[in-house]
């Protein structure tokens, strides 16, 4: 057996979201065990499923390691300033209502700088998918404590542990006014998928939280291990209830373990977008 | 317009997009019909005094032509919702004074950043800070220049009349398409409620300059957004239009994907600020008065050059040689001309009046030698023309 037998044609192997990728691009700049990628693959799957050319997709990006997720995809996309993606999105969707705008963030960037942003957006109910990565941490400037680390977890800001009450961002999103409100994680991928999906498909504000491991900067200094290791929390303690009503409960507490997470696609509702 | 209170609107007003014939006009509102002749199809803003006028006359003039409104949550947001619009393809404007100014910094960055061409109108206010919030000030103009992170080259126009804010907003959309620049037009609070006669002209004599698109049909390859042509400009392609354009605010290649080299920086960063600095001749407007024998060179823009035109023509009636430069265009600054008339020999001082503390005076003194002799005034209130007389005749 030689090397070239093995070698790939890619012409003749094209995996349905190839096109879908900047694969010039390649390699990434994410850490191994790093959720972002997976995100990325559902996103890209979602176009592909949602009936619409990439030409009418565009996906816009704020800063972070899940900020970079707009460089990768194949569609207009645009990396700008740390919490301003959905002010700038805002102006594409409402500029070009017939585009399918997509917002792919982190936590630190939609919901701590990016908060005023965040609530106004789903109060005037623009016309956007928004997709937060939440790793609880920040993860490119080395593993600060943010608005939706759970109280006790640890970071280099806060080297005794959390101590601030985080965000419970479904319960967040659904009272300012998001018309789709669901959570999931990285282990859900088929599920994420389908939300992904019916966000593009359903005009409005809607708010995805998908929990995705950083094992690099959240997990090394709260003794979770590989980025492995973090989704089988998220197998073992996760619950499924879609439709959930009490999102005032569903905090996350990942350091006491006999907790759970609850996941699902929470809110579908009806509200007049904005401008459209 | 599907949207309800729009398609109200559209119902209750009909006006056209240029209101061509003459007017006695509101100097923001004129600034806000020069945003509409010129095609403006985008406003985001924040509410903020002495700016605000701009922003009512849009909301009850842009949707009903088709265009959008929005009143953001804040002036970040804003900027950064008019850089979304502009790169989809829309003329887009906000306005702001001082306070609002200094939070759009960290965008107007991105937007030069991306060469995404967009327009300012800061109606400027007594500052630092709250400061006077109803009274005039013109102490931003550094600000404009240098006012977010890093270098980069922009264009500011500052009108001395309601006539010129329209004409110079018209001016400023299609410098910033023409540059892919922010522009700014640096009003103050004087010539922002001042309402004077307007005269808008025809539709067809409004000058508008698209800007340079891509020329071929997607390729499949990516869109270089950042390959400029021989004037340093690129072409743009504008999102949902086959091209697959990547931007982003990190240091990027000529497909716009990030390349984190110094020689990358250094190159890009030089060509953002060269573009402008080579292309000033043709950005750049300014007015003399009598300069061509005058001793004395009075340099002034927006509110304080009405003051410095009354005087010098006071002080000529005297038989004093003296002569004003008026800048339209106080970014780039027009230091070419101020060589040339230094050059010539006969001038022996500048004077200049200015709303700030000498923001302007610095930019002059390092041109020359002569003597620059500063009539500053912290703000609140502009020059009176004897005061500029007086220090004329000493």
């Amino acid at each position: 057996m030689t090397v070239t037998e093995h070698v790939i044609q890619p012409a003749a192997n094209i995996h349905p979201i190839d096109k879908l990728l900047r694969a010039d691009r390649l390699p990434h700049i994410l850490c191994p065990g790093c959720g972002i990628g997976t995100v990325i693959h559902g996103y890209a799957h979602a176009i592909a499923g949602s009936g619409v050319t990439e030409d009418e997709h565009v996906c816009v990006s704020g800063i972070g390691c899940s900020g970079r997720a707009a460089g990768y995809v194949n569609v207009d996309s645009y990396h700008t300033t740390h919490g301003r993606a959905l002010p700038f999105a805002l102006g594409i969707a409402v500029h070009k209502p017939e585009l399918n705008v997509t917002v792919i963030s982190g936590d630190g960037d939609l919901t701590a700088i990016g908060g005023n942003h965040f609530i106004h957006a789903a109060r005037r109910n623009v016309n956007l998918n928004v997709i937060c990565i939440n790793n609880f941490t920040y993860g490119m400037t080395g593993g600060q404590v943010g608005p939706t680390t759970p109280i006790g977890a640890k970071g280099s800001t806060a080297p005794l542990g959390a101590v601030e009450q985080p965000f419970n961002l479904p319960y967040l999103a659904k009272a300012t006014g998001a018309v789709f409100v669901a959570r999931w994680t990285i282990l859900h991928v088929r599920e994420f998928q389908d939300a992904v999906l019916r966000s593009m498909q359903k005009p409005g504000f809607c708010f995805i939280e998908v929990l995705s491991p950083c094992p690099t900067s959240f997990g090394r200094a709260n003794n979770i291990g590989d980025g492995l290791h973090e989704v089988d929390i998220y197998r073992e303690r996760c619950r499924i209830e879609n439709g959930a009503t009490n999102l005032e409960d569903l905090d996350i507490d990942l350091i006491d373990a006999n907790k759970s997470i609850t996941v699902g696609n929470f809110v579908d509702v009806e509200r007049k977008p904005f401008m459209t | 317009m599907p949207d309800s209170a729009a398609a109200a609107q559209t119902q209750a007003v009909q006006e056209p997009r240029v209101l061509t014939g003459n007017h006695f006009m509101l100097g923001d509102h004129a600034c806000a019909e020069g945003a509409l002749a010129a095609g403006l199809d985008f406003f985001a803003g924040y509410p903020i005094t002495p700016s605000t006028e701009i922003a009512e006359h849009i909301a009850r003039r842009l949707p009903p032509l088709g265009g959008r409104f929005v009143q953001m949550e804040d002036e970040l947001g804003s900027m950064a919702a008019i850089i979304g619009a502009s790169v989809a393809g829309a003329r887009s404007l906000t306005a702001t004074s001082g306070p609002g100014f200094s939070l759009m910094m960290e965008n107007i960055g991105l937007a030069a950043m991306l060469e995404a061409p967009c327009v300012v109108a800061n109606v400027q206010r007594a500052s630092p800070s709250t400061g006077l919030p109803t009274m005039v000030g013109q102490s931003d103009i550094l600000q404009a220049r240098w006012g977010s992170h890093g270098d980069y080259g922009i264009i500011a126009y500052c009108p001395a009349s309601p006539q010129e804010c329209f004409d110079l907003t018209v001016r400023a959309f299609n410098d910033a398409d023409r540059y892919r620049v922010p522009v700014f037009i640096m009003m103050d609070e004087v010539v922002g409620h001042m309402s004077e006669r307007v005269i808008i002209p025809a539709t067809d004599d409004v000058p508008v300059i698209r800007p340079k698109g891509p020329r071929e049909p997607p390729t499949g390859k990516p869109f270089l957004s950042f390959a400029p042509d021989e004037d340093m400009v690129p072409p743009i392609a504008h999102a949902g239009r086959g091209y697959k354009v990547h931007m982003t605010g990190l240091t990027h290649d000529e497909r716009g994907y990030p390349a984190l080299d110094p020689e990358t920086h250094d190159q890009l960063i030089n060509r953002l600020v060269d573009k402008i600095r080579l292309n000033a001749d043709d950005i750049i407007l300014f007015e003399e008065i009598d300069v061509a024998d005058a001793d004395t060179i009075v340099i002034s823009f927006g509110c304080t050059a009405r003051s410095a035109r009354h005087a010098v023509n006071e002080a000529r009636a005297e038989g004093l040689k003296c002569g004003m430069l008026r800048m339209l265009t106080v970014w780039p600054f027009p230091e070419t001309r101020i060589r040339e008339l230094i050059q010539q020999g006969k001038v022996k001082r500048f004077i200049v009046p200015e709303v700030n503390l000498g923001q302007l005076r610095r930019e002059v003194e390092r041109l020359t030698q002569l003597p620059v002799i500063c009539l500053n005034h912290a703000g609140g209130r502009m020059p009176t023309p004897e005061d500029i007389l007086e220090l004329i005749r000493t």
